[in-house]
Order: C-alpha cells, then structure tokens, then sequence
C-alpha cells in the first residue's frame, strides 16, 4: 500500500471501490506526506488535518451505507488559497488577509464538499494570483520538485508542486493568464483551464474578473476530466457562468486514451513557436505533434496575427480590473489593520494608506499602479479601451482559426522551470511566460496543458498545450488523453517516474 | 461665520439661475441590487447583510430583476427611451461605508434617457407647466451609513470615532438626473420643489419606492449655478445634499442664489463644492471640494452581464403603467367635484394622495380636504415638517369625520382628537375615550344644564320668549361652557327654544 500516494485518482476511486482502502487511509497518507516532503517543496500555505480526517470518515460512511456522493468521493484534494473556505484560513499568498477565515464556501469548494472529496488544506500562490513562479508569496516560495531550486510555476505553483510531489492526487488551481496551465508544464502535471464560464468563480478571490477561471490540477488527463465534471456547469450565484450542461469530458478522455484521432484536425499556431522558445521545448512539441499525426490526426498551421498583441492587452486588462478588485482591502471589515506609526489619532484614511503599504507587496502594487493609470480619464481610451479592441481581434482570431482546425496546439510556456530568484528584478521577463496562455484568457477558450517530455539541455518538464473552442472542452480531454497515452508507452510509464526522490523528512 | 447673502429679487435681477437636480430613489424591492439581503428599514444594524453586500473577497453580484423592471418603468412614466443593451459599471473611489470601494453603478449606458416630465408649478396666479428634461435614469447600489460618534454636528469633522451600519448597502437605487434647468428665473425654487414632489407622487403611482424623504428613499441633490442675467450661459455650480424634505429642496435653492449672487455680486467666484443644507437654520455649509478632475475610473462591470430587455418586455410594460399624475389630478377633480382653487390647495398642501387615501377610507371629498388643508397643513407648517410625515393616517382622519357624521364629537372636540392622535395617544377611538371627548347625549343633565342657563341669565331669556331667537347664541354658549365643550350644539338649541316656547 506504500505506493497509494502514487496512483491517479481514477486509479483510487477503483481501490476504494473494490475496498481495498478507506477514505480515512488516503486521506491520512497524503497528510503524513504532506508531514514529509512539504518542509521543503512548501507547496501548502495551511493544513487541515482534523477536517480532512473528519470529511474522510464521513465519505467511508456513505460508502458503507451504499451511498456514494460522486465518483472521486472519499480521493482528497488540495486547493488553492484563493478560494474561499468556511472556516479555513484564505490569504491567496497576501499579508494583507492574514488571519482572516472565511464565513461561507466557494461553490468550487462547495461542489467539492458536496462531491465528498477530503479538502487536505490550501496551496500557496502568488500574491493574489499575481505571477509565474509562486515567489511573489507572502510566505515564501514554492520548490518545483524537479529541483528544489527552481520555480513551480505560477501563480499556482503550490497546487502543482501538491500534485507532482504526491502529496495530494488532485488539486485546484485557478487560471488568469496561465496561471494553472505553465506551473502544469514546468512541473510535468496536466492543469486545465475550463471554458470562462464553465465553473462558477463564485469564492474565488478575483485578479481579473474577466479571466479568471478555476479548474483541475491532476496528474493525468482523465483524472482532470474527472474533477472538472465535479467542479463544473452553471452556477446562479456567477452571473458570468455558463448556462449549458458541460460536454461530456470523462467520455472524452477515456475515447482519447484509446489513441485513435483519425478525422481530428490539429492546427499549429505559428505565432506561439519558433523564436523565444526554447530548443528542448520546441523540440519535444515537434514530436509531439508526430505523434498526433501518427495516431491519425492531421496538421495544419493557422496563423493568429493579433495572438503579438496579447501580453499587451492582458497587461493592461488583468491590473485595471485587479486595481478596482483589490480596492476592497482597507482595513475596515477584515484582514490586516495596521497603525501608521507618529500619528496621533489617525483617520481611516491613514489607516487605510499604512495597511495597504504593508499589507500588498511590491508586485501586487505595481499591477494597482498600472490598473489606475490605465483606467484613469485621458488615458482609458488609450489604454483600457483600446486593449479591449484587442481582446476582440484575438478572438476573431481564433474564430479563424477553429474553422480549419478542431484544437490549436502550441508549448505551454516557452521555457522550463528557472531557477527561484532568476527572473525577479525583470518583470517583463518574469510576464513572458504566459505568451502561450494568454491568449486563451483574453478569448474565453479553454486550454490543457499535458507533459511532453523532458528538454534534452536541463532534463525538466516541458508542457504541450491544447486549446479549443469554447463549450468544447471535451476535445482538450479527447486529444490530451491520446498524447498522454502515446507517450507513456514511449516512456514505459508516467513522466514523473523520473522525477527525482524527495528527501523525506522523519 | 455666517455667508453673506443678497436678497433674493436683487439676485434675480443680475443673474439667471440654472438648477440640475439629482433625485436617488431607493426602490421598495424585497431583496437588494445584488444579493437576497432584505431591505427592511430600521432593522438592527448590520443584520441584513451577507458576503456579497458585505464586499467579502470572492463575493459576486447577480442583479435583481426586479429592480431592473422597476428602473425601467420609472424610465418610461418621464418620457425615457429603454436602452436595449446597457451594462453596470463601477465607480471606484475609497470610503470606509462602501464595502468594495466601488460602486456598482450605471455610467455611459443609463438604463433610461432622454426623456423630459411636465411639472406643474404654482404661480402668483395660478399655476403653469413647467417642462423638465429628464437626461437619463440609471441603476445603482446604496452605501452603507456612517453614523459619527462625538463632536457636536454629527459630521466626520471632530467625531470621536465613527460606526457602518451596512443593512443598507445593497439597497437598490435609481438616480434621475435632469438636464440643466433654465428659464425659471425667480420660479426656480418653486420649479425645484414642483418636480420633485412630481416625482414623488409619479413614483408612488408606479409603487416602486416608498419615496419617504425623512426615511432618505428619496433623497435630491440640487446643483444650482448663476450667470449674469440674459447670457445663457452656464456658471460654476455646487451641489448641495442633505436636502431632506419638500419645503428644503425650495429653500436650499433660494439660499444658493442669495448667496451665491452676493459672490458673484462683489467680484468672487464660486467655488465647485459639495454643500450641506442645514434644516435647522436654513443654510447651506461647505463639504467636500469637488471638481470636474474628480476621477472615478468607471469601466464595465466584469462580474455581470449586459442588461438587455426585449422589446416585448419594455411594450408590455409601457402598456401597463398607471395614469400620469395630470391626468389622475384631473380624473379626481371631477370624481370629488373641487374647484380649481380647492384642487389647487390641495396640491400646492401637497395633499392630493392624502385626501384621496382618507376618501378612500370612508370620509366625504369636502371633510377630507378640510382637515387635511386646515388643521393638518397648519401643523405640518407650525412644526416645519411634511404633511405626510405627520403621525396620522388618512384612515385615522377618516375616522374622526366618522365620529362626528355619527354625532359621537363636534368639530371642537375633533381638533382635541387631533392633538391626541398626532401626540402618540393612541387611535382616535382611544383618544376620545381616554380623553373623554364624547358628546353628551343625557337629555336629563342637558335639560338640567339649559335650566340652570336660563335661570342664570332672566334678560336674554326674555328677549327670547319675545322671539328674538339670534339671542339663544348666548345661552348655547353658556351651555356648551358648562359642558365643557362635550355637548351637541344643535341640540341645545332646539332645548332652549323649546324651553323658552
């Protein structure tokens, strides 16, 4: 039983099943990794042992009464700290929410409880989701485990590192940018990002409101099919979400795991290739692709001109939505209050000016001083307005695209995994890792990423990322699910066999 | 230090004024704007509240349609065109009673615009039509409250600290700005009261808001600006808030041309600000500088939808709006058979939907006018208060006619009635009976009471028994001061006469 951790979550659902182990046996497994590997991955922010136990116990009990909530009931899950938890600590990686414990439960989380899977605790991230590397929290980064001196990936570098360390089979991420798709890649996990619509954000702390999109954090594409049907369809507290039921994904990734993509059109994006790509990415994305083209798909290359305009629009669009999003952290109702000190009797306004300086770090407070100046009167046009246009070519864009090509391929980051500190003085640098994944924030479409193999000149993980139409989420999981396959056969079993061993600590 | 001022017709006779009134209605909905928080008044503070009116991080709006509807049928009752696409946007600025520090707001896609409501305004003789534009109506959310604890003027400035009540924030909001009101002259203040007492009665004729101005669901700004007379043009404005009741909404303006002519008069100029009206002494203070670079970085909503109503729903809606207030004053003229005068009193009391409630609940056209125009208006203008925020309801007044058609009371003592039901003393049943107010009708000590009259006063009850019956007035007085009051003057009369046969 040592190896449970190991195992996908399809793979646990069956053990427990076939009552070979409990819920109270996963759940306590995870935990006592989690005791020892996370000292040094720190993928958590907090741990909630006697809940996860309790919400264990409690799944064992339907199943003995015959009662199964759903078919991951009783396989625990990690989650990421930007979304609320009744009663567990939710400082999405921020001073300025220190302490402060929610009164109700994200409907993600909700739908989880509902679906009965054991919530373990919450993983760190970059402030407010605001990053690529998960060195932007408040409480210290993120170790990929591929190398504990190079980055997870971000912002959800803790949700990945849970999942590519075996400290959970499953967790939650969210996606802005690329947010749950490159720390996927740099870590050799798949992370999907669900059409913007397709699962409520109702309780997810928002970056941008526009983009924002939470989704499966697993280890293999099935699984993410999996919880993606648990956490997904329309919400009514999410004026936003999407009021269709979802295509059918499990189907999707378990009709793809057969590797059969005869009929299946695979289009190249030649704007998110070539220069500014890594050769070992670029070349294990080449394979790749043959491989599709082997298992019957047929290759086409689109062009999407406006995809060069995207980081642009996004580094105008996400901070203006996030300067007004994060107006809210004043001190007054919850979260960090802080005192400025040498002033007599201060007003709330002082009060709210010291909080505020102390509370947000520098990234967070150079996204705020973007967003205002891009929203501020002379200049929206300019800026906001003009970004929106943008928004607008690249999903005309894509609209092109998907009428000679069912999914768009392309690397998911254009490097793999750097080293923690390497790229912090240079944001602009630290911002082109989402060049691939943005552009599917910006239009709404969903994206997978799936490991592709390692990069000959680092040995890390590199990711391949599938983008489709919105509401066809079920070919990300069909032509990820295919790939998966075909490379596990060439690799002879999962990409993270040859992730190295942790420490572990006693 | 006190502004100076210059009498209103010197003011008048250098500048025109220009008026743009702001008028925030907040709607009756059970729920608020965007959550299922009650919206009950008064209720325990910080009890009608839930993460999404609260602003907790995570938290999402969904509009409540009801208020959308809402919105629009106020948009058609002023002449609005119906947008058929429009969006919220926030309005972001810090303040400690605004749970996100933004405002969910409408900016350049008003949910109504364009329409314009005709006001009726007293005049020296008579009254006139008086056009107002209406530029759009939009949808909001209400701040919470602030409540400043210490200082003496229960504003921010010298408060010892100060407490949010949120149970209001949330509350669904229609502001109605109009165009600048030009032309007015020196009717502008009456234009200013006529509208909104317009719109109060327009609104409680769509019963979409209780439009209690002292509860603050209809609350009206007033920007007034001058410029010298003839010009056209348009000054500096300030905007003046506060301005809790009809009568205010008059003086506050009269109050800015006065003083704002006495500045432009001596070479100053006029400062963009915010202005608080002072009820008490009938000023207005300065606020808040405002300007035009006040920047409240509006951009869409990104958590909600486009607010798109069809076509059939606006039709449909249209199709089913009460009678506009014109011609409901001329349906209930004709209905209760008062003059113009009479009608115009009654309107002009701002009674109209009082008389019509108390005839609704039994009492004649004439009784209701009366004791709403006589007794009730003459409070309401000794304690400087609204008729309608009077603690008497229409039913009670009706009540009180009833006693006396029954011959329970007189006149006199329903004045006591009066004074006992606005006291807090209970309905008017309870006031007669504690009071006791109630006619007597024992012909024994009536007949005893005339006898004694008589007895005491042999001259007149000569004059009498000689016919000269105009003297029995002085008898009758005898009686009912004998009574206290608490007899039918009739009767007494017809004793004396009968006595004195």
């Amino acid at each position: 039983m040592g190896d449970l951790i190991r195992r996908s979550a399809a793979d646990l659902a069956d053990a427990l099943a076939a009552g070979e182990t409990t819920s109270v046996e996963l759940t306590r497994v995870h935990l006592d990794r989690i005791a020892e590997v996370d000292g040094a991955v720190h993928a958590f922010l907090h741990i909630d042992t006697e809940g996860a136990l309790a919400q264990a116990a409690a799944s064992d009990a339907r199943r003995a009464a015959g009662q199964l909530a759903s078919p991951l009931d009783g396989v625990p899950i990690a989650v990421k700290d930007v979304l609320a938890t009744d009663g567990l600590p939710t400082t999405c990686g921020s001073k300025i929410l220190e302490g402060w414990i929610p009164p109700y439960d994200a409907e993600v989380v909700a739908r989880l409880k509902a679906a009965g899977l054991p919530i373990l605790g919450k993983t760190n991230m970059d402030e407010f989701a605001m990053g690529s590397s998960t060195e932007h929290s408040a409480y210290g980064p993120t170790h990929n485990p591929w190398d504990l001196d190079r980055i997870p990936g971000g912002s959800g570098g803790g949700s990945a590192a849970a999942v590519a360390s075996f400290q959970a089979p499953l967790a939650i991420g969210t996606d802005t940018g690329g947010s749950i798709r490159q720390p996927g890649a740099v870590t050799g996990t798949v992370g999907v990002k669900p059409t913007y619509g397709g699962v409520s954000r109702y309780g997810l702390v928002a970056m941008a409101n526009s983009l924002d999109q939470a989704g499966p954090v697993t280890r293999t594409v099935l699984d993410s099919a999996l919880l993606h049907e648990v956490i997904g369809g329309h919400d009514a507290k999410d004026s936003t979400s999407i009021d269709q039921p979802l295509p059918a994904l499990v189907d999707a990734a378990r009709r793809g795991a057969a590797g059969d993509l005869t009929g299946v059109r695979i289009g190249v994006v030649k704007e998110l290739t070539g220069e500014g790509y890594q050769s070992g990415v670029q070349q294990r994305f080449d394979e790749a692709v043959q491989l599709l083209v082997g298992a019957g798909a047929t290759v086409v290359e689109v062009s999407c001109p406006n995809f060069v305009h995207a980081l642009a629009a996004y580094y105008l669009i996400m901070p203006s939505e996030a300067s007004s999003n994060l107006a809210r952290f004043d001190a007054m109702r919850y979260g960090l209050r802080v005192l400025p000190e040498g002033i007599e009797s201060p007003s709330a306004e002082d009060v709210m000016r010291a909080t505020r300086d102390r509370g947000f770090g520098d990234e967070v407070k150079r996204r705020i001083i973007l967003g205002t100046y891009a929203l501020s009167s002379g200049y929206y046009d300019a800026y906001y307005g003009q970004a929106q246009k943008v928004r607008t070519l690249i999903s005309r864009d894509f609209d092109t695209a998907f009428y000679s090509a069912d999914v768009l391929v392309s690397p998911t980051a254009p490097t793999t995994a750097f080293r923690i500190g390497e790229k912090l003085d240079d944001p602009v640098a630290m911002y082109l890792n989402d060049i691939a994944t943005i552009p599917a924030n910006l239009a709404g479409v969903p994206g997978l990423s799936v490991p592709a193999g390692l990069a000959d000149e680092d040995g890390l993980p590199v990711g391949f990322q599938v983008l489709a139409p919105a509401m066809a989420d079920d070919r990300l999981y069909r032509v990820g699910a295919a790939l998966e396959a075909l490379l596990e056969k060439q690799w002879g079993g999962p990409l993270l066999d040859r992730a190295p061993t942790l420490e572990v600590a006693r | 230090m006190s502004d100076a001022l210059v009498p209103y017709d010197e003011a008048l006779a250098a500048f025109d004024p220009a008026m743009g009134l702001e008028v925030h209605i907040e709607l009756n909905t059970v729920t608020k704007m965007f959550c299922g928080c009650p919206t009950e008044f008064g209720a325990e503070p910080n009890t009608q509240t839930c993460p999404t009116c609260l602003g907790l991080p995570g938290s999402m709006p969904v509009v409540n349609g009801k208020a959308v509807e809402s919105a629009i049928r106020i948009g058609l009752a002023l002449n609005c065109d119906i947008a058929s696409w429009c969006r919220f946007a926030r309005k972001n600025y810090f303040y400690p009673d605004m749970p996100k520090n933004f405002q969910t707001s409408q900016y350049d896609e008003p949910i109504a615009f364009d329409g314009y409501t005709d006001v009726l305004v007293d005049t020296a003789d008579g009254s006139e039509v008086f056009r107002v534009e209406i530029e759009r109506a939009h949808m909001e959310e209400d701040t919470g409250k602030s409540l400043h604890v210490g200082g003496s003027t229960g504003r921010i400035q010298g408060a010892d600290y100060s407490l949010v009540d949120y149970n209001r924030a949330g509350i669904p909001l229609i502001e109605i700005v109009t165009r600048p009101i030009m032309g007015a002259r020196e009717k502008a203040p009456a234009v200013a009261k006529a509208y909104v007492a317009h719109l109060r009665e327009l609104i409680l004729g769509l019963g979409v808001s209780d439009v209690r101005m002292e509860q603050g669901s209809l609350r009206c700004d007033v920007n007034l600006s001058l410029a010298p007379i003839g010009t056209g043009e348009l000054g500096t404005r300030t905007e003046t808030k506060n301005v809790n009741s009809l009568r205010s909404v008059e003086r506050a303006a009269r109050y800015e041309i006065s003083r704002q002519a006495a500045i432009l008069g001596s070479g100053g100029s006029i400062l963009q600000e915010t202005r608080h009206w002072q009820e008490v002494s009938g000023v207005t203070l300065s606020g808040r500088e405002k300007s035009d670079a006040d920047d409240y970085r509006y951009f869409p909503e990104p958590d909600l939808v486009p607010v798109a109503p069809s076509e059939e729903w606006v039709r449909s809606l249209k199709d089913t709006l009460p009678e506009p207030p014109r011609v409901r004053r001329d349906r209930l003229q004709k209905e209760w058979g008062f003059s113009d005068l009479e009608m115009r009193d009654t309107i002009g009391a701002d009674a109209l939907g009082l008389v019509e409630e108390t005839i609704a609940a039994g009492a004649s056209p004439q009784a209701a006018r009366k004791w709403w125009l006589s007794e009730l208006a003459r409070r309401a203008n000794e304690q400087d208060v609204d008729i309608a925020s009077l603690p008497i309801t229409p039913a009670q007044v009706a009540r009180i006619q009833a006693l006396i058609d029954e011959g329970g009371i007189n006149d006199k003592l329903a004045r006591q009635v009066f004074d006992g039901v606005l006291a807090g003393e209970g309905t008017p049943d309870e006031v007669v009976a504690a009071r006791g107010l109630a006619i007597v009708s024992d012909e024994g000590a009536l007949s005893a009471a005339v006898d004694a009259a008589i007895a005491a006063n042999p001259d007149v009850a000569g004059k009498i028994r000689e016919g000269k019956v105009a003297a029995a007035g002085a008898l009758i007085g005898a009686v009912m001061k004998d009574m206290r009051g608490q007899a039918d003057a009739g009767r007494v009369r017809e004793l004396i006469l009968e006595k004195l046969a």
